[in-house]
C-alpha cells in the first residue's frame, strides 16, 4: 500500500538515530530461485539465530515459489568494497576493451564465432 | 569529484544511490521519514483487513484474505530494510510508530464495516497504492526501488482478488450489490486522498522530485488513478460517489469533484474515527508479543551455548 504521509505543518524533524542496543543481528538472505541458477540476494532481516533466520526468510522471501533454498549470512560478515574507492578499483579494467570479444573483427565469411 | 558532485551525477544519469554512497543530509532524512511511514502504513494495515479473517464468508475467502494480510507484513519488512540501510535500527522505527511521532497512511484510520469493504480496499486502496508505488520503483534510493518492484508484483493479486469479491457480490442478490456500493460510496474518496494533499499545497514536492525520490506528482498520479477506476466500476454496474465526474474530452482525461481537504488533514492529525483504536492495538499487539521475542532470544542462546559445549566434549 501507499504512503507518503504529507509533513503537517508544524511538525517536529525528527533525528532517527541508531540504537542498536535491543535488537537481534541482521541477517542477509540469498535465495536460489531453481536448481542450476545462483543463490541471489533477496533482502535482509532480523532474527536471533540463523535457523530463526532461515525460518523467518522462508516466510518473508519465498511465498510464492521464488526458491528451492537459502543461505543466510550474518551482515557483519559481509566485507564489501569501499564506494570512495570505486575509481581505483574498477576504472582500470575500462580501458581494456580487448578482453571482450567483440573487441575483435573476424570477417563474415568465417561464420560464426 | 566531491560526494556532492558524484550524488548529483548519479540522480542527473538516473541510476540509484545506494546505502553507501555519499548523500545529502536532506535526502537521507527524507527518504527515512518515507520509507518508515510507508512501512508503518504497510504494518497498521494488516488491521482492517485482519479485522475480517474469522468472518470471511468461505474457507476459501479466509485463506485469501490471511495470505494478503501475511503480504502486507511482509511489506512492511522490506520497508523497514530499505529504511535500515541508512543508518536507523528497527527498534528505533517502531518506537516511533508506537509513540505516535512517525504517522502512517490516513487511509486506515477507516473503519471496515461490511465483508464488501474488504473488496473496495483491495481493488481501490491497493489499486491507488500499486499507482503510487509503480512510479517509485524509479525512485532513486536504490534500497527503496528493490522493496517496491517486490512489493508491486504482490499488490497486484490484493488487487485483483479485491475486484474479483466486489464482482461475485455485484452478480450476486440485490442486498450484496447494495453492500458493495456502500462499501465503494464509503472508500473511493479516501483512496483519492491516499495520493496526498495538491500539488499547490505540498511545500516538499519540488525537493522530492529533483532528487528524483518521488517520479510523478500527487494530483498526477491521482489523475491516473481516476481515469484506471472509473471504467472498472462501470463495468461493475456500480456508481462513483461524485456528481461531479465526468469524461473531459480535451483533457482526454476525467474531471472530478473537490477533496474534502478538512477531513484528510484532520484524520492525519490523529481525529480519524480509527486513529486510537488503530494506535492501541498495534500497541497491545507488541506489548503481548514481548514474551515471544525473549524465548526467541533465550531459545538462540541455549542453542549456541549446547553447541560449544558439544565442541568442548
Amino acid at each position: 500500500m501507499s504512503y507518503d504521509v504529507p509533513q503537517i505543518p508544524g511538525e517536529e524533524e525528527l533525528e532517527v538515530a541508531a540504537s542498536d542496543t535491543r535488537q537481534w543481528p541482521m541477517w542477509e538472505v540469498f535465495v536460489r530461485q531453481r536448481r542450476g541458477l545462483s543463490h541471489v540476494h533477496a533482502g535482509s532481516l532480523h532474527a536471533p539465530d540463523a535457523e530463526s533466520a532461515l525460518q523467518n526468510a522462508r516466510d518473508v522471501y519465498t511465498r510464492r515459489a521464488e526458491g528451492v533454498s537459502i543461505w543466510v549470512v550474518p551482515s557483519s560478515a559481509i566485507t564489501a568494497t569501499d564506494p570512495d574507492d570505486v575509481d581505483a578499483m574498477f576504472d582500470p579494467f575500462d580501458e581494456q576493451p580487448y578482453r571482450h570479444a567483440t573487441y575483435y573483427e573476424i570477417p563474415d565469411e568465417v561464420g560464426k564465432m | 569529484m566531491t560526494g556532492q558532485e558524484r550524488f548529483d551525477a548519479v540522480i542527473d544519469a538516473d541510476e540509484k544511490i545506494e546505502p553507501t554512497d555519499w548523500m545529502p543530509d536532506g535526502y537521507r532524512k527524507t527518504l527515512i521519514r518515507q520509507i518508515a511511514q510507508h512501512a508503518h502504513s504497510e504494518v497498521i494495515g494488516m488491521q482492517p483487513e485482519g479485522n475480517w479473517i474469522t468472518r470471511a464468508p468461505s474457507l476459501k475467502r479466509k485463506a485469501i484474505l490471511m495470505a494478503k494480510v501475511q503480504d502486507e507484513a511482509g511489506h512492511g519488512l522490506y520497508l523497514y530494510s530499505a529504511a535500515e540501510t541508512l543508518g536507523t535500527s528497527r527498534d528505533e522505527l517502531v518506537d516511533l510508530l508506537h509513540t505516535g511521532r512517525q504517522k502512517y497512511s490516513s487511509i486506515f484510520n477507516y473503519p471496515t464495516l461490511n465483508w464488501a469493504d474488504i473488496g473496495a480496499i483491495g481493488w481501490l486502496v491497493d489499486g491507488a497504492a500499486i499507482t503510487n508505488q509503480v512510479a517509485l520503483t524509479r525512485t532513486s534510493f536504490g534500497p527503496y526501488s528493490r522493496a517496491m518492484v517486490r512489493i508491486c508484483k504482490e499488490e497486484s493479486f490484493h488487487q485483483r482478488q479485491g475486484y474479483e469479491l466486489l464482482l461475485t457480490l455485484c452478480r450476486g442478490s440485490e442486498e450484496q450489490r447494495a453492500m458493495a456500493q456502500d462499501a465503494v460510496n464509503r472508500w473511493w474518496w479516501p483512496s483519492l486522498m491516499m495520493f496526498g494533499p495538491s500539488d499547490n499545497d505540498s511545500p516538499h514536492t519540488a525537493q522530492s522530485m529533483a532528487w528524483k525520490v518521488k517520479r510523478v506528482t500527487n494530483d498526477d498520479l491521482r489523475q491516473q488513478f481516476v481515469d484506471m477506476t472509473v471504467p472498472q466500476c462501470e463495468f461493475l454496474g456500480l456508481t462513483v460517489p461524485d456528481p461531479d465526474l465526468e469524461w473531459n474530452e480535451e483533457r482526454g482525461h476525467y474531471d472530478f469533484g473537490a477533496i474534502d481537504w478538512a477531513e484528510f488533514w484532520n484524520v492525519v492529525k490523529g481525529n480519524g474515527p480509527m486513529n486510537r483504536e488503530r494506535m492501541a492495538h498495534k500497541n497491545r499487539a507488541w506489548d503481548e508479543g514481548e514474551w515471544v521475542r525473549q524465548a526467541a532470544t533465550a531459545h538462540a542462546a541455549k542453542q549456541a551455548a549446547r553447541r560449544l559445549e558439544q565442541k568442548s566434549a
